[in-house]
């Protein structure tokens, strides 16, 4: 078993949901996003996402979209992403996993990337534009580095779908809580709660809900029917705001400390 | 040739389906009601007519008797898309996908726009059928093909700026899908090109294979034979797969096509994707890519804003890996050159995409057997690149 499923089983036990919080790697820079990783594990976040920045976003939103193509201008790749992750994992048993575009990948190649997440020390991979349809050409090499092949599955998943997702799916299942690209509308409690009971009528698997959740209230709602919640472009934006800023970590600090209390 | 694509739409290792999770109910309903459609005789009938009384199909095969004397090669053939409703071949994709919409049952459609073309014909079809219609166009489109941008407003679209990357097509595609994923429920992508993930590569061949099936017809009643050498420009390519897709299995016939080299290929100022790219995933499927080595998809250039694109459609990355067709580049200076030259011996304006294609003919005819005949993809009328004619001279 990986580190993320150890991290859900442990949170169940206290009785927690988990709060996953999403980086762009490289923004405002790779050293300043493994602090920042550092400062959210003390402020209560229980897994990463690290977001690996693309040319190309079309899952994401303004916010993100713009991180990334910070990032992208100050020289982060791939490779640099890992590297950074290597180097957090000597002082971090925190789970990590990889968010990204699949052609950063697939330029890599799908075999020596799979090789060099493991051996870095991530723990799974969230591939937006690799549905189960294509996801088989990376899996093959992933699933054998052991690494959780993340599966979404969106509003617009119909029942026969999600029993297909659910068949190849690992780690916890990620759903996105709205019709719509990252950080850009807050989703709506109650359809959320019919849609997460829903899955959760097919699967024991732990379930995650993001996309647009900005505030404690909304992640004490989600936490009440969902295991996790992912908090994205409204932590981003808050680095980018305060980004030469002494206090940023303590700002970001602060803001994820009180999403997490609304999650215990 | 095998009929590609296979049930999950790649050929052989191009194509397929890489789209997040929201758009894959869609892009499933959208393949089924396209079989439908295809089992569909009433539903041809109708494509059909639209394109007969609507389009003004079937557009001419214009044998440029000037050119040929003056290039004193291969007898050259001008396929008249230019002579279309709207300017170009664009309305041959743009009525098939609308009619297929309204079969859905969506009455709102969205679409990118690169020279404005596209962007143009779907407007038309929307105001045609009653639609809701916007348009996504790079800020830098806008500016250099600024006609086009009046022409949809007139027709009641809205047209939306594009401010991020380089503002140019690729940008209107990211904002085009990202516009999708948030409305997909009640709106029909229409998608201008050969690219996008499956069905609509192999869609919009079969919408645009018109172009083709008339050039062989109009051929065999002319000259009792089919051509030499058919030649049309590609940026997405729905002009050249159109042309060539009906003569894929007659081997007698060569194809090129053309892409934009730009200011030169040794330079990163290009459109080439399969002469200057490798393969990689952009906008739903895998083909050749301009992008650096670690997979970031580099920015395209080209005078003409309709092959600005750093991908290509995935059937064309398939015929140039299995050779069946050549792919070669023509700088913006060679298509510049040949926009005028037409003008000039034929009185026909061609759009700066299609003078690519023009450019390319201009090289080989002469070399070719005065009894040979080449057919060039006139794919587009050049009215809307006056201004950027003009700036450069």
């Amino acid at each position: 078993m990986g580190r993320i499923s150890e991290k859900f089983i442990a949170l169940q036990a206290r009785n927690e949901k988990a709060l996953i919080v999403y980086l762009t790697a490289g923004d405002p820079s790779l050293a300043k996003t493994r602090e920042l990783i550092l400062e959210l594990e003390k402020a209560g976040a229980d897994m990463i996402e690290i977001g690996v920045p693309f040319s190309d976003p079309t899952a994401d939103g303004p916010v993100i979209q713009a991180a990334a193509q910070r990032a992208l201008k100050n020289g982060t790749t791939l490779a640099g992403v890992l590297a950074m992750i290597a180097e957090l994992r000597r002082v971090s048993a925190i789970p990590v996993l990889l968010f990204g575009y699949y052609n950063p990948i697939f330029a890599c190649g799908p075999e020596k990337f799979a090789a060099a997440a493991r051996e870095a020390g991530a723990d799974g991979l969230l591939v937006v534009d690799l549905p189960p349809e294509e996801a088989a050409e990376l899996r093959v090499h992933t699933d054998a580095a052991g690494l959780d092949f993340i599966s979404l599955v969106a509003p617009t998943t119909g029942r026969d779908r999600l029993k297909t997702i659910l068949r190849t799916a690992a780690g916890f299942l990620y759903y996105i809580s709205i019709t719509g690209v990252t950080g850009t509308a807050a989703p709506k409690i109650e359809d959320l709660a019919r849609d997460v009971a829903k899955i959760r009528r097919l699967t024991k698997m732990p379930i995650a809900v993001g996309f647009g959740i900005t505030n404690a209230a909304q992640a004490e709602a989600i936490g009440a029917v969902a295991d996790g919640v992912v908090i994205g472009s409204a932590v981003v934006k808050l680095i980018d705001e305060h980004h030469n800023h002494p206090d940023l970590l303590a700002v970001v600090s602060r803001y994820i400390g009180g999403i997490k209390a609304a999650l215990r | 040739m095998k009929t590609l694509p296979d049930k999950k739409g790649h050929f052989d290792i191009f194509g397929g389906r890489y789209a997040a999770e929201t758009l894959m109910p869609a892009l499933l309903e959208l393949e089924e009601a396209y079989a439908g459609a295809r089992r569909d005789k009433s539903f041809e009938q109708e494509f059909a007519a639209y394109r007969r009384d609507y389009a003004g199909r079937p557009t001419p095969l214009y044998p440029a008797q000037r050119m040929t004397r003056t290039l004193g090669g291969a007898k050259i053939y001008l396929k008249r898309e230019d002579l279309n409703h709207t300017g170009s071949h664009k309305i041959n994709n743009t009525l098939g996908q609308a009619l297929l919409a309204r079969r859905m049952g969506k009455k709102k459609v969205i679409a990118e726009t690169g020279a404005g073309q596209h962007g143009v014909a779907t407007a038309t079809v929307a105001a045609l059928f009653g639609m809701e219609c916007k348009i996504f166009m790079g800020e830098e489109d806008i500016r250099r093909q600024a006609p086009n941008v009046f022409r949809m407003k007139i027709l009641g679209a809205e047209v939306v700026p594009v401010k991020s990357g380089t503002a140019t097509l690729k940008d209107a595609m990211n904002e085009a899908m990202r516009y999708w994923v948030g409305s997909v429920r009640d709106t029909f992508y229409i998608i201008g090109t050969t690219a996008g993930p499956h069905p609509y590569p192999m869609m919009v061949r079969n919408f645009q294979s018109v172009i083709g099936r008339e050039i062989k017809r109009q051929l065999a009643h002319r000259e009792g034979r089919g051509p030499d050498a058919l030649v049309a420009c590609v940026g997405g390519g729905s002009n050249a797969m159109g042309t060539f897709y009906p003569f894929r299995n007659d081997p007698a016939v060569k194809m090129f096509g053309v892409e934009a080299a730009g200011r030169g290929l040794a330079t990163s100022e290009h459109s080439a994707s399969i002469s200057g790219g490798k393969i990689g995933v952009l906008h739903g499927n895998k083909t050749y890519l301009l992008q650096d080595e670690h997979g970031q998809v580099r920015d395209a250039y080209s005078i003409a804003a309709g092959l600005d694109y750093p991908g290509v459609g995935p059937e064309h990355a398939y015929f140039a890996a299995v050779g069946r067709v050549s792919y070669v580049a023509v700088t913006d200076k060679e298509a510049v050159e040949a926009f005028l030259f037409l003008s000039r011996q034929e009185g026909i304006i061609p759009a700066l995409e299609s003078a690519h294609a023009i450019a390319h003919a201009l090289k080989i005819a002469p070399s070719m057997n005065k009894n040979e005949i080449i057919v060039i993809c006139l794919s587009g009328r050049g009215d809307k690149d006056a201004q950027t004619i003009m700036e450069t001279l």
